[in-house]
């Protein structure tokens, strides 16, 4: 029988990442994902691994690019105005083809801000947050039971891919408890031949940031970009509720997607033919789950704790073939279930007055 | 015939890309002969840094190699030496790397005795950008950002990264040397030496601080630059060694309590 028990979504990432094989975990603190920076402290080293606290977010990604150079698992977590700090170490991971995790249980608004929950880092992580021609794969759990399996998948692309993959999730996901079955998820099982690790018996291995020649930066660059255009065409990753017949999609990822579900449900009840769309994948953005919507959906509302990062994904994805809007609000803002569901009323009736297409 | 000097066989048949009478060099085959004499290539992972030596990687044909950012080899190799306690582990880092970006990382790293050797190259300019100043940089020293002289008053004085660490309780072994004139190049082999014993035995942080010149960032010939280096660069930055921790530790002792 499979492994159930309660447990708080930053810890569950912890156990998952434990589970996962890593054993490795370099932070420093900052709420709200001091939580995780705490379980791993508690945690790894009476299981076997190593826990560092660091004199900063910039020394931290570099013990993790150190650590991955190893070939070992690695992760980090923090939140959003030291994943700017972070940013050039996850640059400089993505142009050494490094596998790492790291976790951004996001703070709300620029600068300081404060805790309050937020998904105001959408923006950074997908389009960022470093330097060059780069992509973090990022996703973002809506549950604890997904703050675990996102966390073993991550680790799973991370190494396949050579990339550095972000979690990202809020104060709300990190702090709410919620009943998790533990899954037979595969350990690493990605062979590490590029690793340093002492060139004893073997031709040496470099973990190089800076090639020799024009020639090797262009080779570089041009093998990230072909790893990208696979990554973009095989891990889009989303779930649909309540698609069927729908003409209508709110686009909600996390806790948003959570809150709006129920708003969903409601109207739906109501007579609106409305459905969720739900990334789980932020990137790769889930393009291919609104190819098949594109001319049968009327409109499509986003719901965001923050100020519609998403909204310009969305209408590439859909290539503009319909109205995009958008309900979100950066600073601490929680949409509200009737909240959602007015928005959904008002975006419906404005949009179904003429025909489609 | 017996050999009595030749190539190591830790740096490849490449010319050095450097300047004439540059110290890097000088350094990088002290640290390859080194090697050489402990036998530990094998398990040895050299953590460059940015700067002049950013490609240094290419002269250490034996060596696996890591590559982060300017300023944060101490870092990474933290992240390598936990994660391969048996590895030796040595990061290589200029003045302006360590002693300007990457101030806090070498602090920390040294401070939590982080098992390995750092290989400070201390030549007093931002060599590879063109011969700006760096926090090493001399009181009056002309570069092109300090082009009447650094100012202590604007600019502060030059750090003393040796002395700095050595207020830390972790590191077991810190020293400075220099490489001008044949004296002080033995004191600088076996300090090196030393400092790679330490890591072949995992015993701690080790340090060695190597004056070098800079003839191009210094706008002198080599020769000028070795007598600077003796008549100026020494006298604010003493030669000597600062921590031994180590019971056997008596290489540089020997000579004396200073390496210069």
């Amino acid at each position: 029988m499979a492994e159930r028990v309660l447990m708080k979504g930053n810890e569950a990432l912890g156990e998952a990442a434990i589970r996962a094989g890593c054993l490795f975990y370099y932070g420093y603190p900052i709420t709200p994902q001091t939580e995780l920076l705490e379980y791993m402290a508690r945690e790894l080293p009476r299981r076997g691994g190593t826990f560092l606290q660091t004199e900063s977010e910039v020394a931290t990604i570099y013990v993790v690019y150190g650590t991955a150079a190893a070939g070992k698992r690695v992760m980090t977590s923090s939140s959003s105005p030291v994943i700017s700090l972070m940013a050039e170490g996850i640059s400089f991971l993505a142009a050494a083809q490094l596998p790492a995790v790291i976790v951004d249980i996001t703070r709300a608004s620029p600068g300081l801000g404060r805790i309050p929950p937020a998904q105001s880092d959408y923006r950074q992580l997908t389009h960022g947050a470093g330097h060059g021609d780069y992509h973090l794969v990022v996703l973002a759990p809506a549950s604890v039971q997904e703050m675990a399996d996102l966390t073993f998948l991550a680790f799973d692309l991370a190494d396949r891919y050579r990339n550095p993959v972000a979690i990202m999730a809020d104060g709300i996901l990190g702090q709410m408890m919620e009943p998790l079955e533990w899954k037979a998820w595969p350990t690493d099982g990605h062979p590490k031949e590029w690793a340093v690790t002492g060139a004893g018996g073997r031709p040496r291995n470099l973990v190089l940031n800076a090639p020799y020649t024009d020639q090797e930066l262009m080779d570089l660059n041009r093998t990230l970009k072909e790893k990208y255009r696979l990554i973009a065409e095989a891990e889009q990753r989303w779930e649909y509720v309540d698609m069927e017949g729908a003409e209508m999609a709110v686009v909600a990822y996390g806790t948003s997607a959570r809150i709006a579900m129920e708003a969903v449900e409601e109207a739906r009840r109501d007579g609106i033919p409305v459905g969720l769309v739900r990334p789980i994948s932020l990137w790769p953005f889930p393009t291919r789950a609104f190819r098949p919507l594109m001319g049968k959906l009327r409109c499509y509302l986003t719901v965001e704790m923050n100020d519609g990062q998403m909204v310009e994904d969305l209408e590439l994805a859909l290539r503009c073939t319909a109205p995009v809007h958008s309900h979100g609000q950066g600073g601490g803002w929680v949409p509200t279930t009737a909240g959602i569901r007015e928005e959904i009323e008002r975006v419906w009736r404005g949009s179904s007055a003429g025909p489609m297409g | 015939m017996e050999r009595v000097f030749g190539r190591p066989n830790g740096l490849i048949n490449l010319p050095f890309p450097y300047c004439p009478g540059c110290g890097h060099g000088t350094v990088h085959r002290m640290i390859a002969e080194a090697i050489d004499e402990l036998g530990i290539a094998e398990r040895t992972i050299m953590v460059t840094s940015i700067g002049c030596s950013v490609r240094m990687w290419r002269q250490f044909g034996e060596l696996d190699v890591c590559q982060p950012a300017h300023g944060r080899a101490p870092a990474a190799a933290t992240g390598i030496k936990r994660a391969l306690p048996e590895a030796v582990v040595f990061a290589y880092q200029g003045d302006g790397d360590m002693t300007a970006i990457g101030t806090a990382e070498v602090v920390h790293a040294a401070a939590r005795g982080e098992k390995m050797a750092i290989f400070f190259v201390n030549n007093a300019v931002f060599g590879a950008t063109g011969g700006q100043m760096a926090p090493t940089t001399l009181e009056g020293q002309t570069t092109t950002t300090s082009p009447w002289g650094r100012d202590p008053r604007q600019a502060g004085y030059p750090i003393r990264m040796s002395e700095m660490l050595a207020t830390l309780e972790a590191p077991v072994y810190l020293a400075r040397v220099s490489i001008a004139g044949a004296g002080n190049l033995n004191r600088a082999k076996k300090a090196t030496l030393h400092a790679l014993e330490i890591q072949k035995e995992g015993r701690g942080f080790a340090m060695v601080e190597y004056l070098v010149p800079c003839p191009s960032g210094w706008h002198m010939t080599p020769i000028e630059s070795h007598r600077w280096i003796e008549s100026t660069m020494t006298k604010y930055y003493p030669l000597g060694v600062f921590r031994d921790r180590l019971d056997d530790g008596e290489l540089l002792h020997s000579s004396g309590r200073g390496a210069g």
